[in-house]
Parts: structure tokens; sequence; C-alpha cells
């Protein structure tokens, strides 16, 4: 029984394009890029784009990538990135098949537990959110998921990252509203690491830019590919066609402008500083032609997550998308089975940054409850691709030669050595007899997950900033929010709750 | 006396969503000299109501529902101007300006209500995506709008819907043009909080809300 006699454990996986409809995908988007172009809405990039060599047509603002710099730009783009948690203790890898679930981001409303229906979130609703998300072992990153409706708009990009990160150690995937947000936003996380070199050298934080579908980058996101870059900030590329509507309705028709929407991104990113970190991500969508609405949940949607992540991995670069997310209105069964088919796919895809969890909706709610549901799927998920191990050799044989018959193996040795690290527990998923369900009221999953909330935010105490950075972080918020007109921040009021 | 098959054949071609064919027959009623009102209300319009309700019954998909509303539109574009020299009406039920907010590029939903409203007879004047509150403002006072419509497919764009509304009041406007307001953010609630004048859910309904608006049975 030597250790070499053990075989390596497969990691399961799933593919759902050839190698050669990848390239195919490919050389199309090239050929786009080439002789349709983009449409690029910001000055500095025009700038770029030109000083490149490449055709920018001024007037229609359409910028025509040729395949030589594309290439180029593949060359100086990072194959993964490494993010590290707030104090700088945990790093986590983002590239090769890891995986690294996070809550779905920049919901408008969040499901209340009580009406059961969707409202407005405000302060108190984001500090629960990250502290919760904080106290999720299964949610690698949190994310600025909630746009809090009692600040005035223009700051509330900077503010939920403010509060991400006074209320959480992990790291962030955020983004901007306002290309004005960027400079506070930057500062936040500068001020966190005590420098922008050192944010520089240690990510905090990924940037979300969403090209518009069909092949446009706006001023917005062009420039924050172009800020986050020049700052060695990692920017998370979010196509987001919609079949049928914004891109073609086949999938594989959809691959292809996903494909030169995130290239044209990529070239945008190393245009503004070579090696500058950027992920292959989106958010597209199986456009629903009868409702006019973008299921996430559909198999479709996760079908076309699939095959551009394949797309990324062959590209050599860091993955990303919107998967393990649901369209339902409330926590029901739709809800779990959108979101379980979502993670299972993502991580057997090995996506590397999955947003998702805790939505809802049309990437639109956020839900307290669906987030600690969803946590325990993505622990399934991670379970799974963890894969069947070959821990020892022989696996049985020698069990049953000291084994009296009509014995079983709960009282062997063997059980115990082993049984915590083949099997997982579940906190929320109902493994009762009925009886003893029945006994404690019979609860369904949601009324479950509303107790284990409460618990959780009563019991998790996020690691506290030190005092010294804690003034840093508050005094560019206020600046900045008193810039904008807000004298004091509701998370500096004293409320009645 | 204009024979029931040709104004079948218009109904078809808008019913069945065939631009080139109902411009064609748009084309044929004008030269034939056809009294235009009828072609327009026993042809072309009982098409667009068919499609409207095979989309409502659940057969008909958007791409059905567009291809119907382009090939009306195709067949309006050909006969409006032929009833205004003709006609002193303008031949149209109303007129709207159209477009997505400053800051909002997304403008699908904005294009399908486009289609329908021209489809049932709206002169529309579309601005298209990322548009300032100022223009369209401009536009209406520009063209006598009876209509402004803001549509926001982001919760950031969707308060410049209020925006344009307290725009409105300050310059006491706000009696002068009907606001309608829609986008996936956006709901009942909303508009009767911001003080617009209506909202619909989708196209189909947005057209019929219009029609109300202009005080018609529909």
């Amino acid at each position: 029984m030597t250790p070499a006699s053990l075989l390596p454990t497969l990691r399961p996986k799933v593919e759902l394009l050839s190698p050669g409809l990848i390239e195919r995908i490919i050389e199309e988007a090239l050929t786009i890029l080439a002789l349709q172009g983009v449409l690029v809405e910001n000055e500095q990039a025009l700038v770029l784009f030109r000083e490149a060599g490449q055709d920018v047509d001024a007037h229609r603002q359409r910028v025509f990538i040729k395949q030589q710099l594309v290439e180029q730009c593949l060359r100086t783009a990072p194959a993964s990135l490494t993010l590290h948690d707030r104090p700088g203790r945990q790093s986590f890898l983002v590239g090769g098949d890891e995986v690294h679930f996070n809550p779905g981001s920049a919901a408008v409303t969040i499901l209340d537990p009580v009406s059961n229906q969707a409202r407005k979130p405000d302060t108190g609703d984001l500090v629960r959110f990250v502290r919760l998300t904080d106290s999720l072992p299964h949610l690698h990153f949190q994310s600025t998921g909630l746009v809090s409706g009692d600040v005035p708009e223009p700051l509330a990009d900077a503010y939920r990252l403010y509060i991400g990160l006074l209320q959480s150690t992990k790291p962030v995937v955020t983004g901007t509203f306002r290309v004005e947000s960027f400079m506070p936003m930057r500062d936040l996380l500068a001020a966190v690491r005590g420098g922008e070199k050192a944010l520089a050298e240690r990510p905090l934080a990924i940037f979300d830019a969403c090209p518009s579908p069909p092949l446009k980058w706006s001023r917005l996101t062009c420039q924050s590919l172009i800020d986050c870059s020049r700052a060695m900030i990692p920017s998370e590329l979010i196509s987001m066609g919609m079949t049928g509507a914004t891109s073609p309705v086949t999938l594989a028709g959809t691959l292809v402008q996903h494909t030169a929407e995130n290239l044209s991104g990529l070239v945008i990113c190393q245009l503004a500083r070579p090696g500058s970190p950027v992920i292959f991500g989106g958010s597209p969508s199986s456009f629903d032609l009868r409702k006019g609405t973008t299921p996430m949940g559909a198999v479709e949607t996760m079908m076309i997550d699939l095959g551009y992540t394949q797309i990324g991995k062959h590209l050599r670069l860091p993955t990303h998308a919107y998967m393990a997310l649901s369209d339902a209105k409330v926590n029901d069964s739709q809800a779990g089975l959108e979101t379980g088919m979502g993670a299972l796919l993502a991580a057997l895809a090995g996506v590397n940054v999955v947003s998702g969890p805790g939505m809802m909706n049309f990437e639109s709610c956020q839900s307290l409850e669906k987030l600690v549901i969803d946590n325990e799927i993505c622990g399934m998920a991670y379970r799974l691709i963890q894969g069947i191990v070959h821990r020892e050799e022989p696996m049985a044989a020698h069990l049953f030669e000291s084994m009296p018959s009509g014995m079983n193996f709960l009282a062997h040795p063997h059980t115990r050595q082993w049984y915590r690290q083949e099997h997982t527990f579940p906190s929320l998923a109902d493994r009762e007899t009925y009886d003893a369900w029945a006994a404690k009221g019979k609860k369904t999953m949601a009324e479950r997950a509303g107790e284990e909330v409460r618990r959780a935010l009563k019991e998790h105490q996020p690691e506290i900033l030190p005092e010294d950075k804690l003034r840093e972080l508050k005094e560019i918020i206020v600046r900045y929010a008193r810039s904008l007109g807000m004298a004091v921040l509701p998370l500096d009021k004293p409320t009645g709750k | 006396m204009i024979k029931q098959e040709f104004l079948d054949k218009m109904t078809a071609a808008v019913a069945n969503g065939y631009p080139q064919e109902a411009e064609g027959l748009a084309r044929q009623a004008v030269s034939q000299g056809d009294d235009l009102s009828t072609i327009i209300e026993r042809g072309f319009v009982p098409g667009i109501r068919k499609a409207g309700e095979l989309w409502e019954k659940g057969e008909y998909f958007l791409p059905e529902l567009v291809s119907s509303a382009e090939a009306m539109k195709a067949a309006m574009t050909v006969l409006r101007p032929e009833m205004e020299k003709t006609a002193s009406r303008s031949g149209t039920r109303g007129k709207i300006v159209i477009g997505t907010i400053e800051g909002d590029i997304h403008d699908i939903g904005k294009n399908l209500v486009t289609a329908m409203l021209a489809a049932n007879g709206f002169e529309v004047h579309d601005l298209g995506a990322n548009v300032q509150l100022q223009s369209f403002l401009d536009k209406a006072l520009e063209v006598g709008a009876d209509f402004i419509g803001l549509s926001a497919l982001l919760t950031t764009t969707m308060i410049g819907q209020r925006r344009f509304m307290e725009m409105l009041r300050a310059k006491g406007l706000d009696k002068k043009f009907k606001v309608l307001v829609g986008g996936a953010p956006v709901t009942v609630r909303w508009a009767e909080e911001i003080g617009a004048a209506g909202y619909a859910e989708n196209a189909v309904s947005a057209a019929g809300l219009c029609r109300r608006l202009m005080g018609e049975r529909t």
C-alpha cells in the first residue's frame, strides 16, 4: 500500500464545444473585429487604438481591430491572477479550474422575508448582506450586491464598496456606475492596502465592465477598463448578448459575438497597460421571445456560459460567469433548481469566478434567505468537483477480512477514519424522518433559511479594520459624499432600528 | 369598390409579418386611387390587431409580433404621406416622442414599443438610446407631441424619469404632454409615484394605453 500506487483523482468536467468549433468561433470573432469593428464611445480608448495603428472611423466611433493586435494582447494578458483578502492572510488563485462563488452583484431590490415582496434596499440591508456573506464559507468573495436606496444615486457605487470593506474581509467583486466613481473607489481599496502600489501587487477587488451588445463599449465601461488597467485592478468583461434580441438567436452565433466583444475589451485593457489582468466573463442570456425577459435560469443561458468559458480557457484567460442564480420571485422550488443546476455546471466547467448566489428575478433582486440556501448549494458543488478519491489500496477488500459476517460498518474504525472527508452534512436541506420534520414545525427550506439568517447575523462578528484604516476609509467616503451634497452618511445616523 | 380579396391580402401580409408584401399592396392601393381610410381600417389594421391577439394568446412570440409591426409600418410609410396630401386630417392617431434615457443604452424594449405604436398608426419620433432629458422636451415641443415615452432599463436611469417629471412641472409643461414610462425596473406604482400619465407592461399594451389616453375605445 505505497502512496505511489494510488491513482490521481479525476477532476469531473463538462465541455460543450469541440476543439474544432472553438477555433471556428474565435476565427469568426476575429473576422468581425477586423471587418465590422466595434463601436467605442470613449476618446481615450480611440486614441489608444489610433496609436496602436488601428483603423478608426472617427465619425462613427468605430474601430477595426486587426487580428495581429488581438493576438499580441492575448500574449500580454495574464493567464491567472491572485486576489488577496483584506488582511492579506488568504489568497485566491483566479485561473486554471479554480472555482470561486460570490453573490450576484448590484441587485436593485431585496426580497423582504416577512412580506415576501421585493423592496428597495437601504444601508441596513447592505450591512446585513455583507456580514452574512462574510459568514458563509462557500462564498469565497463578497460582492457589492445591493444598491442602497438611501444615498444619492452618484454615491451608490462607492458607498457599497465602503460598506463591503468595513464589514467583511473577503475580496470584492464590484464596479463603477459612473466614470467619476473610480477614483474614490480606488482610493478606498488603496487605503486598505496601504497605497496604490501595494494594491496593484495584491489585488483586493475585481471591477465588472459590461459592453453593450452588439459590439459596443460605452464611455463609462471603456473608462472603467482603462482606469482599472492602469491601476492593475482586474477587469471582468461582462458581455451580455440576449439571444434573438441583441445577439444572434443561435447559441453558437451568440458565442461568436460574445468572443468578439470580450476580445475587444481585452485589447482596450492591454493597450491601456500591457499585462493588466482581465477576466473573460459575461452575463448573456437566452432571451425569452415570448415574454421579452432575460432568464438567467434557462438551460440555454447556462449552455452559452459553459461555451464561452471553454473559449476563455482555450485563450488561456481567467473566466467568469453569472451562474447559480434564478429568475424565481420567491424562495420556491424554481429558485433551488435553477441555482442548483447553475452552480453544479459552473463548478464542473471550472468557471473561476461564479457570480450569482442570492440573486433572483433576472439579476435584479437579492435575498438573504436565498444566499444561505445557495451557500449550501455551492458547498455541494465544491464537493462534487473534488471527485471520487482513490484514498487507499485496497479500497474495500481488507475491511471484509477482519469483519465477522453480519456486522455492519457503523462501528468500524474505517468509517470513523474517512466519513468526514468523504461526506458532507448540510445544515439546511432536510434529512429528517417525516415525523421528526413534522415535530419541528413542518418548516420549508425558505423558513429554515430565515432562521439561519437570523442566527448567523446574531452570532457572526466580522473582523474589524484597524483604527487608522477605519479613519482613512471614512475620510475618503465622507469627502466624496460631501462633494455630492450628502453631509452625513446613513451609516453614521442614529437609527431607530 | 375595393374587393374584399384585396383587403384580405393586406390583412394577411401584416398578420404574417411580410413587410415587402405589405408595402407592395399599399403602393397598389395608392396607384389604383383606392379610398385610403378603408384600405387602412379594413385592410391593414385588422392584420396588426390579429397579430396582437395571437401574441396575447401565446401563439405568436416576439419575432412574429415584431415582423407584423414592421409590415404595418412599411404599409403606413407609403399610405401616410398620401393621406396627408388628400385629406385635411393628419392621418395619425397621435404623436409620440420616445427614447431611452441618458446613461442607458438598452433599447430593445423601447424599439418594440416604437414598432407597435407605429403599427397602430401613431407618429413616432424615436430618439434612440442614451437620450438627454432636455432632448425629449425639445423634440416634443418641436413636433407638438401628445406623448413622451421614457424608457429605462436600469434603476440608475429610472431616476431620470422622476427628474423629467420634475423638470416638466418646474416649467409648467406637465399638463401639455402625457408622459409614459416603461422598462424592466418600472412598475405602475413607480409611474403613479412620479406622476406619469401611464405605464404599460409590454409593447402591445403600450399601444392600447396610448389609444385609450387619446380617448379611443379599445
